[in-house]
């Protein structure tokens, strides 16, 4: 879907990003990770041309994105950045319909879909529409951001720091609403980020830069077990990364059959939960329970270590 | 030196050439008068019409100091504090009074001269001074005011060693907008027959010498540009001193 | 509370002035004509008894209630009573003293006038200034004082008032006078939000020219404005000589055309100022997402930018318009016309009457002008901070 072909961009005699290339497929989430001037932010801003590479290209469902011009081509992706940058001069409503304005939709066609956003991002039209962004919560206002980044029903989904305003439990709660979102409209969705526990909890593939390279591009679980340079170990953390890996893995895809006994683990829940669950009680053994509310599968402490090393 | 300070001396050393001896650059002027009219000012010695302006001009600021930043005081107690919305009330509706019309009211009342020039001058140089003042008190940043009362300092020793030092720059401020609106108010001074250069540019309105106007123009600008440059470095020293950003 | 402590203040000083001034100075001042010198009269004597004790009345009525009573609403009423009551005093007394048809006689408002409508003015402000009205609110508050003052002039109250009298001479002239006063400080102010607003975003674009715009635009602040006039006028000059056809287009060394120009160089500064903080205030998060959105950067300027950057240039425009109607009376000194024309006349003269027919429509113009701008500033302001 898209393709980064040897990204470079250099300020002066400084390279801030060296001959990046990689791959996102179709609805899925490639999260682009690293230490503050590592590049991450400059070469998702080349992706969208609001910076221009000093060479390579990005191909977008294979046409060159230097094809059109920049502002067109960035009215059929979506972008969101740290600090959600929401007009304070407007309604939630009128910040939501910014690109469908500017792509000429008629105005039936542009409230049904900022209804629609809003009650899928939980804002209940009535109170929401008209309100004003200094009104909202800090929360809310992140995800007027995202709302309004999708209005266009853009195929791509470019999102800068998005989370890093948050306090921790609105964060968490912001990272499942993006999974969920992105189940719902497929869309496809490059993020960045500098918490590798972000990155390893919504990203499909991991991209890890440092000083402008690439070092690795690859599932999080290979990002651990098959690092390619120490620097990415040092970077996921050696000290824990079995923990890491057993987050990656859920109960339920790791349940062996029959029946067990034991605390009741939720077939959702990643292994590294079901882990602390069962240290705290002292249990050898977990019942895990499906969505239905029934037992499916059982997990013992000895099957779970073993899912945590390569 | 810097580029700008040489300018600046350059300038003021230009402008004392013309005062203290004019008649070296008639030639410069002849050429804007017609029919043989004299080309420097003739009618009194320009290098006292400047002392005369900027002596006007000094006086009545000191007085405008000392009050507005007496009142600015005041109404910064706690005992004041009733007087402080309608000070600031007045200080805006005060800014839309032109500083001729002051001046004009109060030629009818006291006569002419410099009595009214110097009324005028003190009570419209009140307004900035005063709303500076107000300023530079209330922003005192709140932890260093509490410090000092639990150093054990009295109201009037913070007042005098922690809140007036802070306040200074913005103070100071005010003052330099002060001495500048008057030293255009007191150009016009001289309609009402102050001492002054005002006097060079109406005695070439007068009689349609357009070199008097030139020259009367230039005296007053640079030396309120000299004015204002001079007590901006002063400001900036100042700053340095009290360390505030 | 002792019941000293419930006396405000501020009622107390000002009802002390008030008290003073009526007993101490003069209410009106009689000239049998324009050249004598005046002969001062109480509120008293010149009134019939029922109208001086009554407005005596008021006039206590707005001192007890300044004294005592803490409700904002109800001083602003006292205060517009005591006013309305002096005015209507000081109009009955001009009535008074003038023979049935006689032209020649000037009555003018005495000190005690004055000073009372300051004390009671100052009561009114504090009022309203407790009562914090909202921008609508101050706009219809202007409204409404300039429509009752102006159906008083229109029915003719106050015509035998010395300032009124002297409109009667120079009516014609007024009219003409007035439109050149503010035609000159609205066209200059036009002229330059076209160039400042431009130059304005310039410099917030270019960091590197903003320290030299903003300290040139500072020199020629600075200059006086007499001075700038008379600056002015030597190159203006010059062109009219130079080229014929400049004269024909009012371009010449005096008059109208020296002081346009130099109110439109000082009017460069505020706006570009302005401009510039009004500019650095606006989120980047905001623009970035607007370019991020695909938005050009014309619109990304005229959407975003400037809509939320308004309230601060609406701001530095009105810093302009009142800076404008102040100086445009000076220009009455190079013959520019406008309302300082009578200012000048009344100093020459010493007829404070021709002053004040100057000096009360200039301060009128520049108050309602601040009012008018500012609330507008208020009203966009759709951000709050």
């Amino acid at each position: 879907m898209i393709s980064v072909e040897k990204l470079t961009k250099q300020y002066g005699t400084t390279t801030v990003v060296d001959e990046v290339s990689f791959a996102v497929e179709r609805s899925s989430i490639s999260v682009i990770v690293g230490t503050s001037g590592s590049g991450k932010s400059t070469l998702l801003r080349m992706i969208n041309r609001l910076v221009e590479p000093t060479s390579g290209r990005v191909l977008l469902d294979g046409t060159d994105t230097r094809s059109e011009p920049a502002h067109l081509l960035r009215r059929r992706i979506g972008y969101v950045i740290q600090g959600h940058g929401l007009f304070p001069h407007r309604t939630v409503a009128e910040n939501i319909a910014t690109v469908p304005r500017l792509l000429g939709w008629e105005e039936s066609r542009i409230r049904a879909r900022v209804e629609e956003l809003l009650r899928v991002f939980q804002l209940d039209p009535l109170t929401y529409a008209g309100a004003f962004p200094h009104q909202l919560s800090g929360g809310q206002q992140q995800r007027v951001g995202v709302a309004r980044a999708l209005a266009a029903e853009p195929a791509v989904l470019l999102m800068d720091e998005p989370f890093g305003a948050l306090d921790p439990i609105i964060r968490a709660k912001a990272q499942e609403d993006l999974l969920d979102i992105q189940r719902r409209f497929g869309t496809t969705i490059v993020l960045v980020t500098h918490d590798m526990d972000e990155a390893f909890r919504l990203g499909d593939r991991v991209a890890v830069m440092s000083q402008g390279r690439l070092l690795q591009y690859a599932r999080p679980a290979v990002l651990l077990t098959h690092p390619a340079d120490p620097l990415v170990s040092r970077m996921t953390g050696l000290s824990d990364r079995a923990m890491k890996l057993l987050s990656l893995t859920t109960a339920g895809e790791a349940a062996l059959p029959g029946r067990g006994e034991g605390p009741a683990v939720a077939a959702s829940a990643s292994l590294r939960e079901a882990l602390s669950e069962l240290v705290w009680s002292g249990a050898a053994g977990a019942v895990v329970i499906g969505a239905d509310g029934q037992p499916c599968g059982q997990l013992t402490v000895a099957a779970i270590l073993a899912r945590g090393r390569p | 030196m810097s580029r700008a300070t040489l300018l600046r001396l350059a300038v003021l050393g230009l402008l004392l050439a013309f005062l203290l001896s004019p008649q070296r650059f008639a030639p410069l002027f002849a050429p804007l008068t017609q029919y043989g009219a004299p080309p420097i000012y003739d009618q009194g010695n320009l290098l006292t019409l400047a002392l005369a302006q900027l002596g006007t001009v000094c006086c009545a600021a000191a007085a405008s100091t000392l009050v507005a930043v007496g009142l600015g005081i005041l109404v910064t107690r706690p005992s004041g504090a009733q007087f402080l919305p309608l000070s600031r009330t007045l200080v805006n509706v005060g800014q839309t009074f032109p500083p001729v019309a002051v001046l004009a009211v109060t030629v009818p009342l006291v006569g002419f001269g410099e009595k009214p020039t110097l009324i005028a001058l003190f009570a419209y140089g009140l307004l900035p001074i005063f709303e500076n003042t107000v300023t530079g008190l209330r922003t005192c940043p709140a932890s260093v005011l509490e410090a000092a009362s639990g150093m054990g300092m009295s109201a009037g020793q913070r007042l005098m060693s922690v809140e007036l030092p802070l306040a200074l720059p913005l103070i100071l401020e005010g003052i330099r907008l002060s001495l500048v609106i008057n030293v255009g108010t007191a150009t016009i001074g001289s309609t009402v027959a102050a001492k002054g250069l005002g006097e060079v540019i109406i005695a070439g309105l007068l009689s349609n010498n357009t070199a008097f106007i030139l020259q009367g123009g230039l005296v007053t600008g640079l030396m309120a540009i000299l004015l204002y440059d001079a007590l901006a470095a002063l400001e900036r020293r100042v700053c340095r001193t009290v360390q505030l950003d | 509370m002792t019941p000293w402590r419930r006396i405000d203040r501020l009622g107390l000083l000002l009802s002390a002035l008030g008290a003073a001034a009526l007993v101490l100075l003069p209410f009106v001042v009689f000239k049998a004509n324009r050249i004598v010198p005046g002969e001062p009269h109480g509120l008293f004597e010149v009134l019939p008894a029922w109208a001086a004790w009554g407005s005596l009345a008021a006039l206590v009525l707005a001192a007890a209630v300044a004294l005592t009573v803490p409700g904002a609403k109800l001083r602003l009423a006292a205060a517009l009573l005591g006013v309305g009551v002096l005015s209507l005093a000081v109009a009955a007394a001009a009535d008074a003293l003038t023979p049935a048809g006689n032209r020649v006689v000037r009555v003018a408002p005495g000190a005690a006038f004055w000073l009372l409508l300051v004390c009671l003015g100052l009561m009114a402000t504090d009022a309203i200034t407790r009562l914090r009205p909202g921008p609508l609110a101050r706009v219809l508050l202007l409204a409404v004082l300039v429509a009752i003052a102006g159906a008083a002039l229109a029915h003719g109250t106050f015509d035998n008032l010395s300032v009124m009298r002297e409109y009667a001479v120079n009516a014609g002239r007024f009219a003409h006078e007035v439109r050149q006063h503010v035609w000159l400080s609205l066209g200059s102010l036009a002229a330059a939000a076209v160039v400042a607003l431009p130059i304005g975003i310039a410099c917030h674009r270019l960091p590197r020219w903003r320290a030299g715009v903003l300290a040139t635009l500072n020199v020629i602040e600075t200059i006086p404005a007499v001075a700038l006039f008379g600056i002015l006028m030597a190159p203006l000059g010059a062109l009219a000589a130079a080229l014929p056809w400049a004269g024909e287009l009012g371009i010449r060394g005096i008059g109208a055309a020296p002081a346009a120009v130099a109110l439109f160089l000082y009017a460069l500064l505020p706006i570009v100022a302005n401009t510039v903080a009004g500019l650095r205030r606006v989120s980047r998060a905001a623009v970035e997402a607007a370019h991020g959105m695909g938005m050009t950067n014309w619109q990304v300027l005229t959407h975003i930018e400037l809509l939320l950057a308004l309230p601060v240039i609406l701001t530095g425009i009105r810093v302009v318009l009142v800076q404008n109607i102040g100086m445009v009376t000076i220009a009455a000194l190079i013959g520019g016309g406008g309302l300082g024309t009578f200012v000048f006349q009344g100093i020459g003269q010493t007829a404070i009457d021709l002053v004040l027919l100057g000096a009360i429509p200039i301060v009128s113009l520049a108050f309602a002008a601040a009012v008018l701008l500012d609330a507008l500033a208020e009203l966009t302001d759709r951000a709050p901070a």
